[in-house]
């Protein structure tokens, strides 16, 4: 099997050329952790960052999930050229997001946007795991603002990706208060009468669950995600207690509520467009 | 006497100090009636947080307050302040029912941060987090926000979503507590002091981010040394924003508590 994954090798080096360095992982193999399989990373990306073997959704980057969502050729980045004022003055801080930039080519953990999907306009939010594990500091809860506020003037659906281990700790009570900014737009754009969709990959927690993550009027997940709002080392070392399997996983959120499907990425494009179709509103 | 000055850890003991007033002596001090009512008709009561219709003067106003205990077994009853989704579900419900009745409302804040346990997130604690955030954020009534002693994370900012932010001089408003910011941050949580001053988490710092509209002085030693005079500025502070915001109409209210939230950056 190993074999026949080299032998590609060759003609994906030429695809390889035309993808952007944020999509780039070092190295060709990658051991899924889940089934342990020896995976060609090319083969991982064209099955979508599936592993073939087991199913488990791998993490995706921002742009290659735009990709994967939105219409070819119509997608315009919005929100970009903004800064922190690095509130903390947090040694190390803003020298670490000018090297994250130049790794990632993207400007923060989010990218934002308006494309289309299935030629329904839609405003599009996706965090990017590969910039400090989608924290949420001034820059992201602007964009994310922007990007709620953009809808509102567009009347268009709205679609938010979260990924996010939490508030960008190092911007201190400003991260915090992102929260709120974020919220505040969600209950205007729910005003307005417009539809939002939250889709909720892995990991998804903290200040992000506690704000517009878990506001959506549709809460999608990808199988097997981490959802929850404090993380499982903090619960155990609260409760000294191991934690039961499955636990703040996709599944155990559909089981207790707060989610409405779990939809597996193959399906998202489709899933997402089917929902937008049907908020089209044809009772008047 | 030169007044000593109190270094941002030395803020966090005194915010964390048992014998330092909690919610409720708040409640009893600045109103002049107060019923409480419980739970949020789904679920429970959550008993971290007290609320409930009271009167400061003539206005009637809900009141909702994160309640820590003085002592171990207050502590035990009332979770330590940490609030589970049912006590944020409970204050969104009071906070529906004073827009219904067109009341001010007024939180008090005093928690070490939202609940971390295995049935609040089975409820669903980030959901109750975000509800309360965006919903106060549209109430059409006036809001003020008041943080007594510990203001922690999400679990804070839950009940912190107004038209004014008051801070008590020796109060602190903060992402997480000087000790996880050291752990994750400097790998080493006893750079807990160190951590306490980088994060500006005082009331004066944040007043100069400007997310806080008001620092209620203490006196030497916190609140407690003299309450009286505490509660009386808290008071006088509360009945003028009260008035203030009453003469606006309820678009205005929530358009100016909009760009309040906006443009924090
Ligand atoms: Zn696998």
């Amino acid at each position: 099997m190993i074999i026949d994954k080299i032998k590609k090798v060759n003609v994906q080096e030429e695809n390889r050329k035309n993808l952007k360095a944020s999509d780039m992982l070092v190295g060709k193999w990658v051991k899924c952790d889940n089934c342990k399989e020896i995976l060609y990373k090319e083969e991982l990306h064209e099955n979508l960052g599936v592993c073939p073997n087991c199913g488990k959704h791998f993490r995706l980057s921002a742009r290659r999930r735009i990709k994967q969502i939105i219409d070819e050729g119509t997608f315009v980045e919005i929100g970009n050229g903004l800064t922190t004022k690095d509130p903390l003055k947090f040694d190390g801080y803003v020298k670490k997001l000018e090297a994250l930039k130049e790794k990632t080519k993207i400007e923060e953990a989010v990218v934002t946007g308006v494309g289309k999907i299935n030629s329904d306009e839609v405003v599009i939010a996706v965090m990017d795991g590969n910039f400090l594990m989608g924290s949420m500091g001034s820059v992201v809860g602007e964009k994310i603002t922007l990007a709620i506020e953009e809808s509102i003037k567009r009347k268009v659906p709205l679609i938010m990706f979260c990924l996010s281990g939490g508030a960008r700790m190092q911007e201190g009570i400003i991260s915090l208060m992102q929260m709120a900014k974020t919220s505040s737009a969600i209950a205007r754009h729910n005003d307005a009468g417009l539809l939002y969709i939250s889709v909720l990959t892995d990991p998804t927690t903290g200040g992000v669950t506690a704000s517009f993550a878990m506001l959506g009027d549709i809460i999608l997940a990808e199988p097997n995600a981490l959802i929850g709002f404090a993380g499982p080392r903090v619960i155990e070392q609260t409760i000294k207690q191991t934690l039961p399997e499955g636990f703040q996983r996709s599944e155990f959120l559909l089981e207790h509520g707060f989610i409405d499907k779990i939809v597996e990425r193959k399906d998202m494009k489709e899933t997402i467009s089917k929902l937008i179709k049907l908020h089209i509103n044809t009772n008047n | 006497m030169p007044k000593i000055k109190t270094s941002a850890w030395d803020k966090v003991l005194l915010a964390r100090q048992a014998s330092r007033p909690k919610a409720l002596e708040y409640i009893e001090n600045i109103f002049n009636e107060f019923i409480e009512l419980h739970g949020d008709r789904l679920f429970s009561d959550d008993k971290s947080i007290i609320g409930g219709i009271g009167k400061i003067e003539d206005y009637t106003v809900t009141v909702i307050g994160q309640q820590k205990g003085k002592t171990t077994k207050e502590n035990m009853e009332r979770n330590f302040g940490m609030t589970n989704p049912e006590g944020y579900r409970k204050a969104l419900r009071l906070m529906e029912q004073a827009e219904k009745f067109n009341r001010p409302i007024i939180t008090f804040i005093d928690t070490p941060g939202a609940y971390p346990g295995i049935g609040a997130e089975e409820r669903g604690q980030g959901e109750a987090i975000a509800r309360n955030i965006c919903s106060m954020s549209n109430l059409k009534v006036p809001i003020i926000c008041v943080v007594i002693g510990e203001g922690s994370s999400g679990g804070a900012l839950a009940l912190g979503v107004g038209d004014k932010i008051v801070m008590l001089e020796n109060a602190i408003y903060s992402i997480l507590s000087p000790e996880g910011f050291a752990s994750i941050l400097y790998k080493d949580a006893s750079k807990n002091k160190e951590a306490a001053e980088n994060m500006k988490i005082t009331a004066k710092d944040l007043k100069d981010f400007g997310i806080i509209d008001k620092i209620i002085k203490e006196p030497e030693g916190g609140a407690g040394e003299n309450f009286e005079s505490v509660t009386k500025e808290l008071k006088t502070y509360i009945l003028k924003s009260i008035k203030e915001l009453n003469k606006l109409t309820k678009n205005e209210l929530v358009e100016n508590r909009y760009k309040k939230f906006r443009t924090m950056c």
